[in-house]
């Protein structure tokens, strides 16, 4: 059982239970899902600075915290117990191609050679960490939402503005992986 | 405050600048967001554990099916696995009968409350807005949700990605009645 827990689950597993939060949430408190909006609570909380977006009772917003202290408890416990030993498997295209990039280290889950602290401040580590996290935020807000909040949440109630930004999302990231991305790991 | 956005703003002769009536807070609390349902009872703020408990279980997914996994995204938007399309793809049809459903048969919470939905509504930031969102998907190998379960599984670098995300959101904030919608 424990070994069946520690292998990587199959997306089939892991997408039904993802499907699974959209009626949880529904139900144990009428809650849309989303989480990208803890950022703006985020801001409206700590520094609203008269800035009319952010001047809301985020207060009631409170559950949207919770939600994500559970996403990181959650993180914590499948990290510390049921990890899996090897690293992760990926396509040796990939493989290969970030070899040639100095990125061979697969033993966590984000690129060592790319996040590791001593990396922050290098050129890499400041447009990745940095400039990637910005428009993270940025681009969500603006967007009305991430992929929980539009690609789960909105594509579950068949909204057709979430299906657009599913699509630019998706376009967005087959952009950098492809055109940008090489650019900037070659730095 | 600014005032070009409260002129626009229909239910702007309820407002004070001190006072914010519940119809301003909804009003500006529901822009670019998905979720604005309140629940008319009071409860107990330890009730927000049930949120919590929902998210231990999707922290879990995250890391055991690799999701919050860097290498996995760029795959993704290579091309070159399968994964993230099941995950994703898995996810939504398994919501998009959950929400039938729960219309269908007027499900109520365990509060007795109906379940509401809101039409979403179509504006350019969902175009602009996503280009962006995903640029930094690709970069980060993260969406919001996942940073926070990268942090906690070790890969404290990442603290700077969500307080810069935070950054992006007050940007958006600051800048917001500037761009096109």
């Amino acid at each position: 059982m424990i070994e069946a827990l520690q292998n990587p689950w199959p997306w089939y597993v892991a997408g039904a239970i993802i499907g699974l939060i959209v009626p949880a949430l529904l139900i144990l408190g009428n809650k849309h899902f989303g989480i990208s909006a803890n950022l703006r609570h985020a801001c409206a909380a700590c520094f609203p600075a008269n800035i009319n977006f952010f001047k809301y009772d985020w207060k009631k917003e409170m559950w949207n915290f919770f939600f994500v202290i559970g996403i990181f408890a959650g993180a914590f416990i499948a990290a510390q117990f049921l990890a899996d030993p090897n690293p992760v498997v990926i396509n040796p295209k990939l493989a290969e191609e970030l070899a040639g990039y100095g990125i061979t280290d697969m033993s966590n889950l984000v690129p060592t050679q790319l996040f590791a602290i001593q990396n922050i401040f290098t050129l890499k580590g400041i447009i990745m960490l940095v400039g990637g996290g910005f428009l993270v935020g940025f681009g969500s807000r603006y967007a009305g939402g991430c992929t929980s909040g539009h690609s789960i949440m909105g594509l579950s109630d068949l909204q057709w503005p979430s299906l657009v930004a599913t699509i630019m999302f998706m376009a967005g990231g087959f952009i950098m992986a492809n055109l940008i991305l090489p650019f900037i790991l070659a730095l | 405050m600014d005032t070009s956005t409260i002129k626009n703003n229909p239910i702007n002769g309820l407002v004070t600048d001190n006072k914010m009536s519940d119809a301003m807070d909804f009003e500006v609390r529901s822009l670019d967001t998905m979720c604005v349902n309140e629940s008319q009872i009071q409860h107990p703020w330890w009730y927000n554990f049930k949120y919590m408990i929902v998210g231990i279980v999707f922290g879990i997914v995250f890391v055991k099916a690799e999701i919050i996994s860097w290498f996995r995204i760029q795959e993704m938007f290579r091309l070159q696995s399968f994964h993230m399309y099941g995950v994703i793809g898995t996810a939504v049809v398994v919501g998009v009968i959950s929400v039938f459903l729960i219309k269908k048969f007027k499900i109520k919470t365990i509060h007795g409350e109906s379940i509401e939905f809101h039409p979403k509504k179509f504006n350019k930031g969902q175009i602009y807005g996503g280009l962006l969102f995903g640029l930094g998907w690709a970069l980060t190998g993260a969406c919001p949700g996942p940073l926070f379960a990268q942090i906690a599984t070790g890969a404290f670098s990442v603290i700077i990605v969500v307080l810069s995300a935070i950054a992006g959101t007050w940007t958006y904030g600051y800048f917001r009645d500037k761009l096109p919608h």
